[in-house]
């Protein structure tokens, strides 16, 4: 027990000092990047008095080391100052597009899932069967297509054509099938060729030779022997995959016209809306170290060899 | 000799390459187990002793193997030819089996109780919690004190040795009346090697039942068996009760495998390896296979196939070997040519 929660709040040390790291990062490569704030924001111009109240009111008059500690105590409280492009609060505008495009993504991770795993399992345990082919033309299908495309093509087959689903907009679950089909279909690819390949690994191991020779039926040594040892690099790739589309799938949320955080932060950068960048990128690098946590605990409830490294 | 148990006749496997290139791993094996012997089949790697094993638990990949020919009965039984469901009754049940190496042979994503009481709610149709309390007294019976705590354990947190005696735990689980232990002890240190070879020993006498003892190394050997076979290139040279084979050894394979023992009396001199190495299974040398490496090969043993004859008669004059060697008393036998001239 106390294995495990030292092996936690590791875990939880580590994701601290990534989001430090890159609060870091960011706050330096701002200021190393050409292009003054101040300047942006009092425009070509202004004089040299507005410039110099704009930066005292913003800050970047103070010493680096203030500035860089108030940051870092900002960041601690989820504070990234305010929008310049539409003065409301950073964190406010994040949390607003936030809930949608974790929808999109849990149900994207939800689609590939389901699709990935049993087809994969399957291809593994009957390789070289239909099933087994199936999986391969679409994994290399899944791969080959670019998700916007495949979001068009749903859109004018299942909005435009037969219409069961809404073209644009979104609010309710029905706004957000198809462009979770048009995100989850790739990532799908990806985890059923993972899935069989260490499904197909674990399969030829000594102990499922053992499991065997206990006499257990084909369908105990396969699923439950083969299955629990071979879904685990999965669950860490589809974590990570997670993380990926927890940024914002931009593509997407372009093709769909979804208020997700990918437009927001495509717009901020538009607008060299400086705070609004920063805070998106720190927010998205939390939101990925959280699920990289959540994911390592996991692996290790169903790998117990992690726990002792 | 006592109720025979496992009987194997002729027994041929091959395998086909991928290139369509076959190569014979069993030429025919001959090999009796009788009930509640320590019978131990000793061979270099890659003779034929592991597949051997396989083939009597049923686990044979079929294909890129294959049965040829050959019979094996057990308890009475043929095997071979037998409906999945029916071996799979056996696996587990009446005959258990030990791996060489227990860290690669456990799950490794599974608590040990798990991995042993599946075997005893599949086989004996005992629930979960009478398999665990089960499973409990098993682990104490290998010598695994407070075996409740170690069930909740995953195979990584033990030791090797431990791991073994999980391994044997699971593997006696059902009671079964064959054992067969696949070089249980290669992959442990001297001084486990002899704990669990005194395990086995112990476990035998407990539940009654037969060992079939794989193994590389003669000496191991000398110490638990009752008999002995000996085997070459997927076939069996010599058997016979262990003080037979290490008193009068019939082959000169045998031989040489007895006089590469390293002893304390020979200290000091080189050790005596047997020249050459063995054939690969794809290219087995025709007339007697172990003909290259025989130092007193002659034109004979390179054209004929010897047969095993039975050499434990008056005077060393060969006879047929009994179908059913059940009924004819002390046997030794041996393929090989040159015995008797």
């Amino acid at each position: 027990m106390v294995e495990v929660l030292l092996f936690i709040l590791r875990r939880l040390g580590r994701l601290l000092l990534t989001v430090w790291l890159i609060s870091t990062i960011i706050f330096f490569v701002i200021r190393v990047i050409p292009g003054d704030p101040a300047l942006v924001i009092a425009g070509v111009d202004a004089s040299a008095e507005d410039v110099a109240a704009i930066r005292a009111r913003i800050g970047t008059d103070r010493p680096l080391a203030s500035q860089y500690f108030d940051w870092l105590w900002r960041v601690a409280r989820f504070d990234f100052g305010t929008s310049l492009s539409s003065g409301q609060p950073v964190t406010g505008l994040i949390l607003e597009r936030f809930g949608l495009t974790l929808s999109l993504a849990l149900l994207g991770l939800l689609i590939s899932l389901v699709v990935a795993l049993p087809l994969g399992v399957v291809s593994a345990v009957r390789r070289w069967s239909f099933w087994d082919y199936l999986g391969m033309v679409f994994s290399q299908l899944g791969m080959a297509v670019p998700s916007f495309w495949l979001g068009i093509l749903l859109l004018l087959a299942l909005a435009v054509k037969v219409p069961l689903f809404p073209l644009f907009g979104s609010g309710s679950l029905r706004h957000l099938v198809l462009p979770a089909v048009a995100l989850g279909i790739a990532r799908a690819a990806v985890l059923l060729r993972l899935t069989r390949v260490s499904m197909v690994e674990e399969l030829a191991k000594e102990y499922v030779i053992t499991a065997r020779a206990k006499g257990l039926t084909e369908r105990l040594v396969k699923y439950k022997h083969a299955l629990r040892n071979g879904l685990l690099p999965v669950v860490t790739i589809a974590g990570i995959q997670l993380g990926y589309m927890l940024g914002g799938a931009i593509i997407i949320e372009q093709v769909f016209s979804l208020p997700g955080l990918g437009r927001l932060f495509l717009f901020a950068v538009y607008q060299r809306d400086f705070p609004l960048i920063q805070g998106g990128v720190v927010f998205v690098a939390f939101a990925f170290s959280l699920i990289n946590f959540l994911v390592d605990i996991l692996y290790s409830v169903l790998n117990p060899r992690i726990r002792v490294g | 000799m006592a109720e025979t148990l496992l009987s194997i006749r002729g027994l041929k496997v091959s395998f086909r390459g991928r290139d369509g290139s076959e190569s014979r791993a069993l030429r025919g094996i001959d090999l009796d187990v009788a009930r509640g012997e320590v019978h131990s089949l000793v061979g270099e790697s890659g003779s034929g002793k592991t597949l051997t094993a396989v083939c009597v638990l049923g686990l044979l990949p079929v294909p890129p193997a294959r049965i040829e020919a050959g019979s094996i009965r057990f308890q009475g039984v043929e095997l071979i030819g037998l409906p999945e469901a029916e071996r799979r009754k056996l696996r587990g049940r009446r005959i258990g089996m030990v791996f060489q190496e227990p860290s690669k042979y456990l799950n490794p994503a599974m608590r040990v109780g798990e991995q042993i009481l599946e075997a005893l709610v599949l086989h004996l149709g005992l629930t979960r919690n009478e398999a665990r309390l089960r499973a409990g007294e098993l682990l104490e019976l290998v010598g695994l004190p407070g075996g409740r705590r170690v069930l909740r354990r995953y195979p990584h947190e033990l030791s090797g040795g431990m791991r073994q005696r999980v391994m044997i735990a699971m593997a006696v689980s059902c009671d079964p009346v064959l054992l067969i232990a696949d070089e249980p002890t290669t992959a442990l240190d001297v001084t486990l090697q002899r704990q669990i070879l005194r395990l086995l020993l112990e476990l035998r006498e407990r539940l009654g039942m037969a060992i079939l003892f794989v193994s590389h190394d003669l000496a191991v050997v000398h110490g638990i068996s009752e008999r002995i076979s000996v085997i070459y290139c997927g076939k069996i040279v010599e058997s016979g009760s262990r003080e037979r084979v290490f008193a009068r050894p019939l082959h000169p394979y045998t031989q040489a495998l007895l006089a590469s023992i390293p002893q304390a009396s020979r200290r000091g001199t080189r050790l005596r390896a047997i020249p050459g190495t063995v054939p690969d299974a794809s290219h087995v040398p025709a007339g007697c296979a172990f003909h290259p490496r025989c130092p007193l090969a002659v034109e004979r043993c390179r054209e004929e196939v010897p047969r095993l004859l039975d050499y434990a008669g008056n005077g060393g004059t060969p006879r047929e070997a009994a179908a059913d060697r059940s009924e004819t008393g002390e046997t030794h036998l041996a393929a090989c040519h040159l015995v008797g001239t």
